[in-house]
């Protein structure tokens, strides 16, 4: 009888909620009371499917939305408030010369086919991804990793050509996470972890389904299997919630619908930060903007509450560096770039603009992007300056703007935790050639101790922020939407991920 | 007869050609590349370079072209730049709801509009004909994307009759397969039926006019006798095409539908692969629904051929 019930219950998309009050009743008093009545299958809604389902083969989030903390692990990870954890590895030492850190490994994990997880495969795994021909969309984590020794079964050590404050942290990102020799070139379409799920089915277009993993080395997670269904539309995504299909949308398309979800006691609302800083980035090697006062003036024509309301329905926090508010090193740089479109018109007249310019504004498809854009045309207009919106798609601005820096202005959130580093790289889209970024971030890498660390990073945003490389609008809210029963989901962003581990039905 | 099919085979051919020449092309020129779009913001040059060694990218357009015709030819489809699966593979499982989400639509679609167009056509002048020539004006008129989302709102929102979209499988039972094609069918079903109903009526008042139903009148047969028993049949050619041509319509232009629905369907498939520029996957569902529009215009022809005997003869 319980084995039907659960049939009943995975059906339940099918039926919508009055046949699964039903079913948990029946469940009820079948198991006479006890706790089997309690809902063990959720069922999250996603905007975009992931291409495939092995985080260290792309750089989609959405597979980490579906994989991270779920089905893969890496020797640290993130925590909901985005501190860094251990996980397969207890335990580290650094050597003193901090070109040395031993790694001791979690005993007794297997990975999903069986296979013990042991040092050979840290070795494997991380040796992987920084090979020549490694595929890794994030491959600079690992840099000046030079050698990974097994010291035993359980023992490794990680040797570097220079200290690196941020190995712990670049160990934690989804695509560090721990493969198996033996299954490492299926995990695009049959992933095999060590983690708490594991996956059980993929129907291409529609859901992915995890199911837990019952020789899980830590706490076995309350949910017995989770599906993730991938709903584009944001139209679509707002039926599904209202008609019980799906349990949850974390990171749910259409802020417009949020207030309709709140004031629906069915719901709650769940409102949290990401790593995604929203800028207006700005061509540095290219006429007019190579002057740092055309910049600064258009620094100061944006005023960011206007966005935040008019583009993200007041979901966001300002910020005046590329840095999140919510890290405990962020400084509050808005004072830097207030709006003030006086200002700004001076400093285009000292710049020799006293009657502004014409110019271009590229948009991605984001809604951030879009209706920001909107609004941020409109604002360098009061000030002269005529950007004429260009709408592309992703992959036409990953080519464009990105990869070839044709472009003017353009409006993207940049989702890597901790990217400030991005501002010492003079190959970067930005065209922004800045030594003293490059001797900070030097600086960075080679300490460990989080005094000095706060204090480099610091100087950092500040550097970025004087020299207005970009406007800087907004922090990206995570806005979700769940059924008011549902407990344990993440409220924060601090990597893409739906971990799912301690969620659970209140009944 | 045979050599009526033999040309039409012919220039089904040669249309199939010419349309890998222009999709082939015509995708080569757009911006964006799938390495760079699969790897992101981070990835260096070199790690992109070797994505694109992997997926074979690196190889010149033409050697490419050659390779996915020949491949076509001997039904390799290629393999999937991002989902990294057989390309044929990941059609058979689209197909599996885009082709009877089309049959669903087009039964619904005949299912409502003989009957009414004919029942129209029986009647004409009165109030009914009227009637249901201004209902099928507004079925015409409303999209079917705005009807979809009327039909969420009221069936699985307030009624909560339907769940809102999504696709089960057919591997868990054949009538939840139904059952969540059934609001999409509807909504694809409504405007095409519309259209239909109104093609079936004017080409049976068409033959209606004409001199030997007259004749069979003369003969004593009613009006109603005389219109099943001749007119219908000669009335069918024009309603033939208009079928034909909505077959394809609801193969090919299914993806909003899809998209309302979230239906893992073809539409979304290549909705999803061009965002992706998944290229070859692009490239092959389009081929393959240039193939659905020409095979199925060349099964009208040969219906037509059916329904009157005189194209048969004239080759």
């Amino acid at each position: 009888m319980r084995d039907e019930m659960k049939v009943s219950l995975k059906r339940r998309p099918l039926t919508g909620w009055p046949v699964r009050a039903v079913a948990v009743a029946v469940g009820l008093v079948v198991s006479a009371g006890g706790a089997g009545a309690q809902q063990t299958d959720i069922t999250i809604g996603m905007q975009l499917e992931p291409p495939n389902l092995d985080p260290t083969g792309g750089a989609a989030q959405a597979i980490d939305e579906v994989t991270y903390a779920n089905v893969f692990e890496g020797l640290t990870r993130f925590g909901p408030d985005g501190s860094v954890l251990p996980a397969l590895a207890e335990s580290w030492v650094i050597a003193p010369d901090g070109l040395s850190w031993e790694f001791k490994l979690r005993e007794g994990v297997t990975f999903h086919d069986g296979t013990p997880f042991t040092a050979e495969d840290v070795a494997f795994s991380i040796e992987r991804a920084m090979a020549d021909d490694s595929t890794n969309a994030q491959k600079q984590l690992f840099e000046g990793i030079n050698s990974v020794n097994v010291l035993d079964d359980y023992a490794v050590e990680i040797g570097l050509d220079a200290p690196k404050g941020s190995l712990l942290f670049n160990l934690a990102w989804g695509d560090a996470v721990m493969v198996s020799p033996a299954s490492a070139e299926s995990n695009a379409s049959n992933p095999v972890g060590t983690g708490p799920f594991k996956f059980s089915e993929w129907v291409q277009g529609d859901h992915v389904e995890l199911v837990r993993n019952p020789d899980y080395w830590g706490e076995a997670p309350k949910l017995e299997s989770v599906e993730f269904r991938f709903i584009s539309d944001p139209t679509a995504a707002f039926a599904a919630m209202m008609a019980g299909d799906v349990d949850a949308f974390p990171v749910f398309p259409a802020p417009e619908n949020l207030a309709q979800f709140e004031a629906d006691p069915r719901f709650s609302v769940i409102v949290g930060s990401t790593e995604g800083e929203t800028i207006l980035a700005i061509n540095n090697g290219r006429e007019p903007f190579s002057d740092i006062r055309v910049r600064e003036a258009i620094a100061h024509a944006i005023d960011r509450q206007e966005i935040i309301d008019g583009a993200m329905f007041g979901y966001g926090t300002p910020i005046g560096t590329h840095f999140a508010p919510h890290n405990p090193a962020y400084l509050d740089l808005t004072g830097m770039s207030e709006h003030d479109p006086e200002k700004a018109k001076t400093l285009l007249a000292e710049a020799g603009y006293p009657d502004g310019f014409s110019t271009t504004l590229m948009l991605p498809p984001p809604t951030y992007a879009r209706r920001g854009g909107e609004i941020v045309a409109a604002q360098l207009r009061e000030v002269g300056i005529d950007a004429e919106i260009i709408n592309i798609e992703w992959a036409q601005w990953l080519e464009q703007v990105f990869k070839n820096r044709d472009y003017d202005l353009t409006i993207v959130s940049h989702t890597e935790p901790m990217d400030i580093g991005i501002y010492a790289r003079k190959d970067y889209y930005f065209n922004h050639d800045d030594p003293v970024m490059r001797t900070l971030m030097a600086g960075l890498d080679e300490t460990a101790d989080e005094t000095e660390r706060t204090k480099i990073l610091q100087a950092a945003e500040e550097q970025v922020s004087k020299n207005y490389v970009n406007g800087f609008l907004f922090q990206l809210a995570k806005t979700g939407v769940a059924d008011a029963r549902i407990r344990g989901l993440w409220e924060n962003a601090p990597t893409a991920a739906n971990d799912m581990s301690a969620v659970y039905w209140e009944e | 007869m045979l050599r009526y099919a033999l040309s039409r085979l012919i220039s089904l051919g040669a249309s199939l050609l010419v349309a890998s020449g222009v999709v082939f092309f015509a995708l080569e020129i757009v911006p964006g590349d799938p390495a760079s779009y699969m790897l992101g913001m981070n990835a260096s040059p070199e790690t992109v370079a070797a994505l694109r060694a992997e997926l074979g990218l690196d190889t010149g357009a033409l050697a490419r072209y050659l390779g996915w015709v020949g491949g076509m030819l001997t039904g390799d489809f290629g393999i999937s730049y991002t989902y990294r699966v057989p390309v044929a593979e990941m059609i058979v499982d689209r197909m599996q709801v885009s082709l009877p989400l089309a049959f669903y639509a087009l039964f619904l679609s005949t299912a409502i509009a003989f009957p009414v167009g004919i029942w129209a056509a029986s009647r004409r002048g009165s109030l009914a004909d009227s009637g249901v020539m201004g209902v099928t004006q507004l079925g015409v008129a409303v999209p079917n994307f705005w009807f979809a989302m009327l039909l969420v709102l009221v069936f699985a929102i307030n009624l909560r009759w339907f769940s809102a979209g999504g696709f089960p499988g057919w591997d868990k039972g054949f009538w939840g397969g139904m059952k969540a094609l059934t609001l999409p069918a509807v909504a694809l079903a409504l405007p095409q039926a519309s259209i239909l109903a109104r093609v079936m009526r004017s080409a049976l008042l068409d033959t209606l006019g004409e001199d030997f139903i007259r004749t069979a009148r003369a003969k004593g047969l009613t009006r109603g006798q005389a219109l099943r028993r001749h007119a219908l049949r000669n009335a069918l050619i024009p309603v033939l095409t208009i079928i034909g041509l909505q077959f394809s319509f609801l193969l090919a232009g299914a993806i909003i539908i899809e998209n309302v629905f979230f239906l893992p369907g073809l539409g979304r498939l290549v909705f999803q692969a061009i965002s992706q520029r998944d290229l070859i996957v692009v490239e092959s569902v389009l081929m393959l629904l240039v193939f659905a529009v020409v095979a199925v215009t060349f099964a009208v022809d040969l219906a037509y051929a059916a329904v009157d005997p005189r194209l048969r003869r004239r080759g």
